[in-house]
This record gives structure tokens, sequence and C-alpha cells, in this order.
């Protein structure tokens, strides 16, 4: 079981009442991108063991959209934030150095 | 005019606390920027109530402001009163990036009191129930059991809670199950 902070209204609950909502930070190739690109925002998904990014939505509470930091092997949560950013802020990425120094997430350290 | 029915038709039922149907009530959806000056007259002109802060609920005299989320409200008022204060908000925020609809009759609302009724709650919600976690002046949205809720506490210790009237019945059924006597947990002393 998760418990998720969401940034947008404050609330910190189980997961149940958020759902989730595929990888984080993809980028999304739109019109005249190559067949390669659109295959690889369609399919090439990351699964990794550890830390890992996500798109969640408080489905059951406000409503809103936001991005998780978390750990798929041990379940922690290394922290919430915007959805309206391209890649995770700094004291995120500093969250999950102080545990898992070294980490690697795409293009992410 | 035919004559409003809510979806529970005055339902009522008392175990260790007594949940009732609250009857039909007038309810606005407001969203816009909360922290905007013309939305804070608005509300203030259309219900006589401040913009609540986040995840609170301010009540008046038949009326009360509903934090859902950073660009909306609920307004609630009396059922009768909708078109007039809903024609109150759009003449105030005229110009304004905003949206005011009438979902009266798109929700159901009921009343949770009594002894059990912080119990009965934190039987189908993953919410602190516990006096010191929720307060009165606090609203919430939630999951209740398989459904979407919200909820706010009242200074008499009564909870208030809406959720869609599609599911009405089912939200009664949830709350009259976790609310039968011989049910008590206990928890809250
Ligand atoms: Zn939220």
């Amino acid at each position: 079981m998760l418990i998720l902070t969401c940034p947008c209204c404050g609330v910190t609950a189980e997961e149940t009442e958020f759902h989730q909502g595929g990888e984080a930070h993809l980028t999304r190739h739109g019109p005249g991108a190559s067949e390669e690109e659109f295959h690889t925002y369609l399919f090439a998904k990351e699964n990794p063991k550890g830390v890992h990014f996500e798109r969640w939505r408080h489905n059951n509470g406000c409503g809103k959209w936001f991005h998780a930091a978390r750990d798929t092997v041990t379940l922690e949560v290394y922290g919430t934030y915007s959805a309206q950013t391209l890649e995770p802020p700094q004291v995120i990425r500093d969250a999950i150095t102080a545990k898992r120094p070294g980490w690697r997430w795409r293009e992410f350290a | 005019m035919a004559e409003p029915v809510t979806a529970l038709n005055g339902a009522r039922f008392e175990g260790i606390a007594t949940i009732e149907d609250a009857g039909p009530t007038g309810m606005i959806t407001l969203r816009g920027d909360l922290a905007s000056k013309e939305v804070k007259a608005a509300v203030k002109k259309a219900v006589g109530l401040d913009i609540p802060g986040q995840r609170a609920a301010l009540g008046g005299k038949e009326t009360a402001a509903l934090w859902m989320s950073p660009d909306e409200l609920l307004l609630m008022c009396p059922y009768d009163k909708v078109a007039e204060t809903i024609a109150t908000l759009d003449a105030a925020l005229e110009g304004q990036h905003f949206l005011a609809v009438n979902v009266s009759d798109a929700r159901s609302f009921l009343r949770i009191s009594g002894g059990g009724a912080r119990e009965v709650l934190a039987k189908l919600c993953p919410v602190d129930l516990s006096p010191d976690a929720f307060a009165p002046g606090m609203f919430r949205r939630t999951r209740m059991a398989q459904v979407p809720a919200a909820f706010w506490l009242d200074e008499g210790g009564t909870f208030h809670l809406v959720c869609f009237r599609s599911v009405g019945e089912y939200a009664f059924n949830l709350l009259k199950t976790a609310a039968l006597s011989g049910g008590e947990v206990g928890v809250y002393g």
C-alpha cells in the first residue's frame, strides 16, 4: 500500500483515493513524428526495479493530476510534485539520492 | 413547477448514528481563480461567505462554501434560490474566466449525526477521523467504499456528506450498514 500526498490539495491518503496514470515525463511525439518515435512514445516504457516516476490523479479527491517518485521494490514514496513540469525538481532528485545514491532513470540522475 | 424529489426521498435510519437525507438543496459548482478579488466579491455577494481555505468548509444561514480543489468551490443555498444565486455570480463575474453551474439535482446530500458518526464514516473512508485529526470546519473529498464522496463536520458534531445522485441509494445503504446497532467498534472512545 502506497501513502501519497497530493501536492494540489495537500491530502495524504492511501493509494485507493488516487489512480495511477502511467509513466511520467513521456515525450509525446506529435504530427510529423517518425513511426519509430511514435512507437517509442506508445510502447517503450520503463519497468525498473527501484526508483520510478509516475503520473497519478487524485481521482476521489481534488481531481488533479500530479507526479510521484517512488520505489517499486520498497514502495517508499520519495516525493510528489506538480504535473506542470517536464522533469523531476531538484528537491525530489535530492530526496532520492539521499536514499539511493547513484540512481538513474531514463535521462535523469 | 414540479416538486423536487431527492434520490433518497427523505430516507432516515437510526443506529449508532443517524443517517438522513438532507432534502432538496441548492448546489452550485463554481470554478475560477479563487485567489482573485472578483471571485471573492462574487461569492460574498451570492452566499454571504468568504472563500474557504484549503480543504475547509464555511457554513452560513442556509448556505455553505466548500473547498473542492484549488480552482473549484461547491456553493450551497436553498433549493429555490439557485437560479438567482447563479444570476448574482454571473453578473458579478462578467468578463472573468469562470464557470457557475447548477448541480443541485446531480448530487445527493446526507447528514450523519449522533455519537457514532465519526466511526461510521471511518469504516467507509480512508481518512483519519479521530477528533485530533478531523475537526469542525474541515472538508474532505475522498473515497467512500466504491464511490467518491465529500463531507464536512459542523460545530455540533454532525457530518454533511455529498455524493453523486446516481449512487445516493448505495451511499445511504453503506452508511446504514456501518451504523447498524451492535456494530460499534469504540475506536474513538
Ligand atoms: Zn488532491
